[in-house]
């Protein structure tokens, strides 16, 4: 998904589903489950292996979107329909949504909560800096 | 990168000559389209929409858009569950600026064309099972494991906006399980020395579903070793779990599954990626995962996610005659379902024991269940998973009869022999 975000990464040790997962008031990841449980998405560039579960996530991303708490981009180690949507129908709506951009699994793993992350996606390419360095989409 | 490349109709569309509504819809399609790498849009036969579920403004802000733009729905179209009870408005607890949107938005999609069935379960309506080999856009993780596994119909795991776009415009990107490539095993889980006796009970199957889901998260699955034939409502709760604690949208069940009379046609003829042993032990831990709280008191019991078919009626019927709740006893199902049960003189005899019937909703997607005094006690693997996170109760997993017995001693009670062998 085309766009541009930057923020200090949130690395997820497992999928995440958004529906059930997070709240879009909050921002944060409610699933108890989840490693991650507690963290605050809003602004951070959300490193993740795939979405997960259910197909209403589109929804709460969107939601997210709207509210002002999405992550600044999201970045996956495999293409996810059900995340690109959410994006998708976010820029139709509000002009503007996280870019969501798929990275080979070993660029994802230099990653580390806490780094600065920017993604500039154009269609079909990403660029995605990590610090200095430019991590290369597939 | 491939491109899409619009028929001429597609393309009409694309400009606007079925208005505005269709307009966005055909971009919506498309876009996702290119994401998934499709060349081409194939026909769509039907749609299952989740669309109509509240999750804030945005979903009713899309809605609306199509419906000023004049949208229509093109292929017979049911609708997921809503936010609200609409023959039992009383129950819901929530504030009323929500549950008025929450309302439009069901109103909205009804506008749209879609048939108000407000079910997870459409397989359950015989008027809407698409046959075998027919490319669908039916979103709702359980409704697409049942409709990719168990009726062989195809679909992609498809979620809000999507849905209602392609039953728009009759159509879904070329790409994901509509594709042969992508219905093939890549997981392979085998039975080994589950007893019989353990596999001849329902509670067996969430437990599985919750098992296959996490091992084999985003991959097609195959189960090996199940003894056929297996009930439909054995087969939705299997599926239902496994899309719950995994992203998967098909489920081979060997010798079960319409695409499956072989472990070989399942893996389509290559080897499988991962293999996986499921012992007794393995399903007895991923049984205790489902449990965030200890045997002891029960404040409430939620049965029927997915929503209870008749036969399930049938068998809950006895079993509360003997044991009656003295708990909340809530029952999720379709209103379609509800009238058959009506029609037995089941429901009269329910509601008199206290049971609480649910319909066009879920207890775990909105608020229903009221101030709960301890855990509420569930045989949905899905429920126990999802209800912690959506409404802040703790959970206990167990069967249908042991939910049951639960509710009418106000504590867990457990069949000391329900999972003799494991």
């Amino acid at each position: 998904m085309p766009g541009s975000g930057a923020g200090a990464a949130l690395v997820l040790d497992e999928p995440l589903s958004f529906w059930g997962g997070v709240d879009p008031g909050m921002g944060r990841v409610i699933d108890r489950r989840h490693p991650q449980h507690g963290e605050r998405l809003a602004g951070r560039v959300l490193v993740m292996p795939s979405g997960r579960g259910s197909s209403s996530s589109s929804s709460v991303l969107a939601e997210s979107v709207r509210a002002g708490t999405a992550p600044a981009a999201i970045l996956l180690a495999r293409a996810d329909p059900i995340v690109a949507l959410g994006a998708v129908v976010a820029a139709e709506l509000y002009g503007a949504a996280p870019p969501v951009a798929v990275l080979p699994a070993e660029d994802l793993a230099r990653i580390v909560t806490g780094h600065r992350v920017a993604v500039e996606a154009a269609e079909g390419a990403a660029v995605v800096r990590l610090g200095r360095d430019t991590l290369s989409p597939p | 990168m491939p491109q899409l490349n619009p028929t001429p109709e597609e393309r009409a569309l694309l400009s606007g000559s079925g208005g505005p509504g269709a307009a966005l819809a055909m971009r919506i399609v498309s876009r996702m389209a290119e994401v998934t790498g499709a060349e081409r849009l194939l026909p769509a036969a039907s749609a299952h929409i989740d669309g109509c579920l509240d999750h804030g403004p945005a979903g009713l802000e899309f809605v609306e858009r199509l419906v000023e733009g004049g949208a229509r729905v093109a292929v017979p179209t049911t609708l997921n569950v809503g936010s609200l009870d609409l023959l039992h408005p009383g129950l819901y607890r929530g504030d009323r600026a929500t549950a008025a949107r929450a309302r439009r938005l069901m109103d909205a999609y009804v506008e749209l064309g879609c048939r108000p069935t407000w079910t997870c379960a459409p397989y359950q309506l015989p008027e809407a099972r698409p046959r075998l080999g027919e490319h669908v856009a039916w979103a709702e993780s359980n409704a697409i494991v049942f409709a990719n596994s168990v009726l062989g119909a195809r679909t992609d795991r498809y979620g809000d906006f999507i849905d209602i776009s392609a039953a728009i415009t009759a159509r879904v990107p070329d790409a994901g399980l509509h594709r042969d490539e992508n219905r093939r095993a890549e997981t392979v889980f085998r039975l080994e020395g589950v007893p019989s006796r353990l596999l001849d009970r329902d509670v067996i199957y969430p437990v599985l579903g919750h098992l296959i889901g996490r091992e084999a998260r985003s991959a097609v699955a195959a189960l090996v070793g199940l003894p056929g034939p297996v009930s439909e409502d054995r087969l939705k709760a299997l599926g239902a779990a496994a899309a719950s604690s995994g992203g998967l949208g098909l489920v081979h069940v060997v010798g079960v599954t319409p695409e499956a009379p072989t472990l070989d046609a399942a893996l389509g003829g290559r080897p499988p990626v991962r293999e996986l042993a499921v012992t007794p032990a393995r399903l007895a831990a991923a049984r205790d995962e489902l449990n965030t709280a200890p045997d002891g008191p029960v404040g409430a019991v939620s049965v029927g996610t997915p929503h209870f078919s008749v036969a399930e009626f049938e068998r809950l019927v006895p079993l509360v005659r003997e044991h009656p709740p003295h708990v909340p006893f809530y029952v999720s199902t379709a209103r379609a379902v509800l009238s058959q049960v009506d029609a037995t003189g089941w429901l009269a005899e329910l509601e008199a024991a206290g049971v609480r019937l649910v319909v066009d909703t879920c207890t775990y997607v909105t608020p229903i269940l009221g101030p709960v005094e301890g855990p509420v006690m569930t045989d949905s693997a899905k429920w126990a998973y999802y209800a912690p996170g959506n409404l802040g109760v703790e959970v206990v997993f167990g069967s249908l009869e042991e939910c049951v017995v639960s509710a009418a001693r106000g504590r867990v009670w457990r069949d000391p022999h329900l999972w003799d062998g494991a």
